[in-house]
């Protein structure tokens, strides 16, 4: 593979666009603000064609093969949400309207709201948070503002379970809090002694993931959120992994107090190669006057045909707005097809399938790679281990990038950072049985591979566009733009 | 449909292999009283019951896309070319995720060094990261990076009065629980002398827009020397700017700006009622490790060929947790991309006659409105906006404007200045046509008593 940098087929005078000639008088513009150059690529429309269409095809993604790519619900994307998304009554649509001219799109939003709310088991949802770290920072930060208005402003920690994904610590720290870690226990569950030893009157709260980054349901977890709570504490959830339990049990009915919804991911709207995505925040009664807003509020019907209504509300204590305008609402169009397509057996469907799909991989492959909980059940993934008995000197990695010869997306590597040589494996349930077997097949012949010809792995991948990269000279060089 | 491929044969395979009788039961580790409980949600539809559901939905959104708007605000209709969204809507990028194995992720991870690149020379700054969510976290976390130069021990952050609202509103959010003193846009009286003298040592940044949020461009000397002045107090000067306007205008890099970052939507990107757009971030390079997102570099395979592979991970959440330089995970990648084919396709040509028609057309609006009794347009330079002082609340005269006219008027200023009573913030971009700016200067002069 070799495609240039785009600026490396720029041809002085080339054009990829036709644009209209002026229709008004023309006014002068002053020589003094104009800059001088500017070195953009000149290239014809067909040049930008084949080099984006060219690049295109060196990536992998959903729709070209199968991703279990763990933590990230690398889930198909049902291709009648964006076409939903595209509507020029959607696409088109200028977000500083007056919500007269724009109630399909509040409508939209609303009924988003509510549905997010009820599934999850909250009172109120706000869905301008772009990203599921967006929608943390969120979270802590009306953890912050609810405590503050009690005068708590002495609750300065945060405690984040040891097998939390790095946003967890990183937004606690954002938000002007204490980051206080608390390991995890000999069954992968938040170590209760351990938090009991560390609720004390300096904590504002925990963040938890539940299922947690193990794959694991928290046994504990009523217990955990009834000690938090008793300690004058409030509950964050990490909705990362809420494709397990959509439709089998509400967050909100089980101490949690505040939580995001990675839409991206549970609701199967597509990665975008890392963005856009979209991260609602769901909230119990007693934090819901503290959301980002503005939000979608009902304002009753209208005199004539009695259609609702709705406008634009602020909520009373709000910690603020924390994205212009509203929110990713493409992403929402999708993840509201999305949700209206699987209605509520479709999306318990979903989760009992994830998870059904999970331990019939952790069962295929727990004879050979070890699974250090593989003796519970998993929920839509589990960690695997790239530690194999007959092959010392083989890691995780090598064994993810022989993957990719077998014409598979790796598994999350290295993560959580519990568990040495970590293989994060989750399935999802849009994938087929042949599918998995395929890939169960593949690591355990990889298994036998790595103990008799070792160097196809630690060589791997020899069949993708490029061999291993030099991440250190990329780091030493910093060659972060083009010459 | 739920998308789910499993058959029941399959599922009575799997489940022995397992080793339990049903799915259900695999689920023992959520407590009893909780489990399966009642969703009330509305029954499933199928793909044509949604689509025409949204199709009617999307149709309440009045007007469609030929009625004449004059809304700009910080997000902006401009022409796509079919071009855009052709490319971006291949399912080879829209459906992979963030390029965690490179050697397979090529395509995204030139794409971003691409759109890096390009950022850079329009901003005129030396390195760009993927992007932030939008203008207004792009700009707080240009806030943040300030904070971590200062190494923390300057707690002061000055905004012009004149940057975009929501983004002030968002990097006070933002930053709340960080203990910091944020002033300077009290008044719009506060312009760059003001903002200058009260900048101190104790001052991390000061923040600006060009053009700012009422559409007004700085003098090039009057912006270098606020840096000068920035600078002399060992701040930061960042300057949130209007990408299109860049295809034009002295870019904010040639100017001393530390920092430029923005709202990239304008690049592109369909409005969307309000996202997914992207936030751009262009700054010097002494800064790159002190600075959030993430960034692509340049390197060779084990082969020696050139690619593309995340850098600097380092500062970020995934290694350094809770002493990263930000909590940002992904950036928004596949509108970073879009900017990326739309300012390839356009060339430095293209872009700049796109921000000469905005110039053209915004002027010729000014100069119509200004020829309306009881309307004048305020004095000065000028790009995307202008403000225009009414009559009569604009409120009023928009609703007039839309049910009268079936025009959408421009942007209230007095839902954020108080002293802009009466005055409206009026946008043009290349798509508004002479005959539109016509019509709504005859219908301005049927809203003055309105």
């Amino acid at each position: 593979m070799r495609e240039p940098i785009i600026f490396e087929i720029s041809r002085k005078g080339r054009e990829g666009v036709s644009l209209p000639a002026c229709d008004v008088p023309q006014t002068k513009i002053p020589a003094r603000l104009c800059r001088s150059e500017l070195t953009l690529p000149e290239v014809s429309e067909v040049d930008v064609v084949r080099h984006f269409v060219r690049l295109s095809q060196l990536n992998y993604s959903v729709d070209t093969g199968f991703y279990p790519l763990g933590s990230c619900t690398m889930k198909y994307n049902p291709k009648a949400n964006d076409a939903a998304a595209r509507l020029p009554g959607f696409a088109e649509l200028h977000p500083l309207q007056d919500p007269s001219t724009s109630q399909g799109a509040l409508a939209l939003m609303h009924s988003l709201q509510t549905m997010i709310a009820e599934i999850g088991g909250f009172h109120a949802v706000s869905l301008q948070p772009s990203a599921g770290a967006h929608g943390e920072l969120t979270g802590i930060l009306i953890m912050r503002k609810y405590h503050a208005d009690r005068g708590h402003s002495g609750r300065t920690r945060i405690l984040v379970p040891d097998s939390a994904h790095g946003t967890n610590p990183a937004s606690t720290a954002m938000a002007g809090f204490e980051a206080v870690e608390i390991p995890s226990d000999k069954r992968g569950n938040i170590d209760i002694a351990c938090l009991k030893a560390r609720l004390d009157e300096r904590v504002a709260g925990l963040m938890l993931t539940n299922p947690n980054t193990l794959g694991l349901f928290e046994e504990n977890l009523l217990e955990v959120t009834r000690l938090v709570h008793e300690a004058g504490g409030l509950v964050y959830g990490d909705g990362a992994n809420f494709n397990a339990i959509l439709g089998v049990a509400k967050p909100g009915a089980m101490g949690i107090d505040v939580m995001h919804f990675n839409l991206h991911k549970t609701f199967s709207t597509p990665h975008g190669g890392g963005g856009p995505g979209a991260g609602a925040v769901g909230v119990t009664e007693q934090l819901a006057d503290y959301l980002p807003g503005p939000i979608v509020a009902s304002a009753g019907s209208d005199a004539q045909g009695g259609q609702k209504r709705f406008t634009w509300c602020m909520p009373a204590r709000s910690i603020g707005r924390i994205k212009s305008f509203h929110g990713n609402f493409g992403i929402l169009v999708r993840a509201y097809v999305y949700i209206r397509m699987l209605g509520p057996d479709g999306l318990r469907a979903v989760a009992e399938n994830a998870v059904l799909n999970a331990n019939y991989l952790q069962a295929r492959l727990r004879g050979v790679y070890p699974v250090p909980h593989g003796d519970r059940t998993c929920m839509h993934e589990f960690v695997a281990q790239g530690k194999l008995a007959d092959a010392p000197e083989i890691r995780a990695l090598d064994i993810s990038k022989r993957l990719i010869d077998y014409g598979f997306h790796p598994p999350t590597n290295y993560f959580p950072l519990i568990v040495p040589e970590a293989l994060m494996i989750e399935p999802t349930e849009t994938e087929s049985l042949e599918t998995m077997d395929a890939f169960a097949d593949a690591l355990l012949e990889i298994a036998k591979e790595a103990s008799e010809k070792p160097e196809l792995l630690h060589e791997a991948p020899h069949s993708s566009p490029v061999r291993r990269l030099d991440e250190v000279k990329a780091a030493r060089e910093l060659k972060v733009t083009a010459g | 449909m739920s998308f789910i491929p499993n058959t029941d044969a399959d599922r009575k395979r799997m489940l022995e292999a397992v080793g339990v009788a049903s799915a259900a039961e695999l689920f023992h580790d959520v407590p009893k009283e909780h489990r399966f409980p009642r969703l009330d949600l509305p029954s499933a539809l199928s793909e044509l019951e949604i689509l025409n559901e949204l199709d009617e939905l999307s149709r309440l959104n009045s007007p469609g896309p030929q009625t004449p708007s004059f809304l700009g605000a910080g997000a902006y209709r401009h022409f796509i070319p079919a071009v855009v969204d052709a490319m971006v809507s291949r399912s080879e990028f829209a459906t992979a995720y963030t390029p965690y194995q490179p050697e397979i992720s090529q395509g995204t991870l030139q794409a971003i060094f691409e759109y890096q690149s390009m950022i850079a020379r329009l901003t005129g700054m030396e390195v760009s990261n993927a992007s932030h969510y939008d203008g207004a976290t792009s700009t707080a976390e240009a806030v943040i990076m300030a904070l971590n130069v200062a190494q923390k021990e300057k707690r002061r952050v000055l905004l012009s009065p004149a940057l975009h609202p929501q983004y002030r509103a968002v990097v006070r959010t933002y930053s709340q629980g960080m203990g910091l003193t944020i002033s300077g846009d009290e008044s719009l009286a506060n312009g760059f002398d003001q903002l200058g003298s009260l900048c101190d040592e104790s001052t991390a940044c000061v923040v600006v827009q060009y053009p700012d949020f009422l559409g007004r461009i700085a003098e090039p000397r009057t912006l270098s020397a606020l840096a000068e002045r920035v600078h002399t107090c060992g701040a930061l000067l960042i300057v949130v700017a209007n990408p299109v306007a860049l295809g034009l205008l002295v870019p904010p890099g040639e100017m001393g700006a530390d920092v430029v970052a923005g709202e990239g939507q304008a690049l592109g990107n369909h409005l969307s009622f309000g996202g997914p757009y992207l936030g751009f971030f262009a700054f010097r390079r002494d800064h790159m490790r002190k600075s959030s997102g993430r960034i692509a570099g340049e390197t060779t395979d084990h082969d020696g060929r050139r690619s593309f592979v995340f850098t600097l991970s380092t500062r970020e959440q995934h290694i350094r947790r809770e002493k990263a330089t930000s909590n940002i995970c992904t950036n928004q990648s596949l509108n970073a991309l879009t900017a990326a084919v739309y300012l390839s396709a356009l060339g430095p040509r293209g872009l700049r006659r796109v921000a000469e028609l905005c110039w053209h057309k915004a002027h010729y609006a000014a100069s119509a409105i200004a020829g309306v009794s009881g309307y004048t347009v305020e004095q000065g330079e000028f790009f995307h906006e202008l403000v225009v002082r009414c009559p009569r609340p604009v409120q009023r005269i928009n609703a007039r404007l839309f049910e009268k006219h079936g025009i959408i008027g421009g942007y209230d200023l007095s839902q954020d200045y108080p002293e802009m009573k009466n005055a409206m913030l009026v946008c043009c971009t290349e798509v508004t046509t002479k005959e539109q700016i016509d019509r709504f200067a005859r219908s301005l002069e049927d809203c003055r008593h309105a």
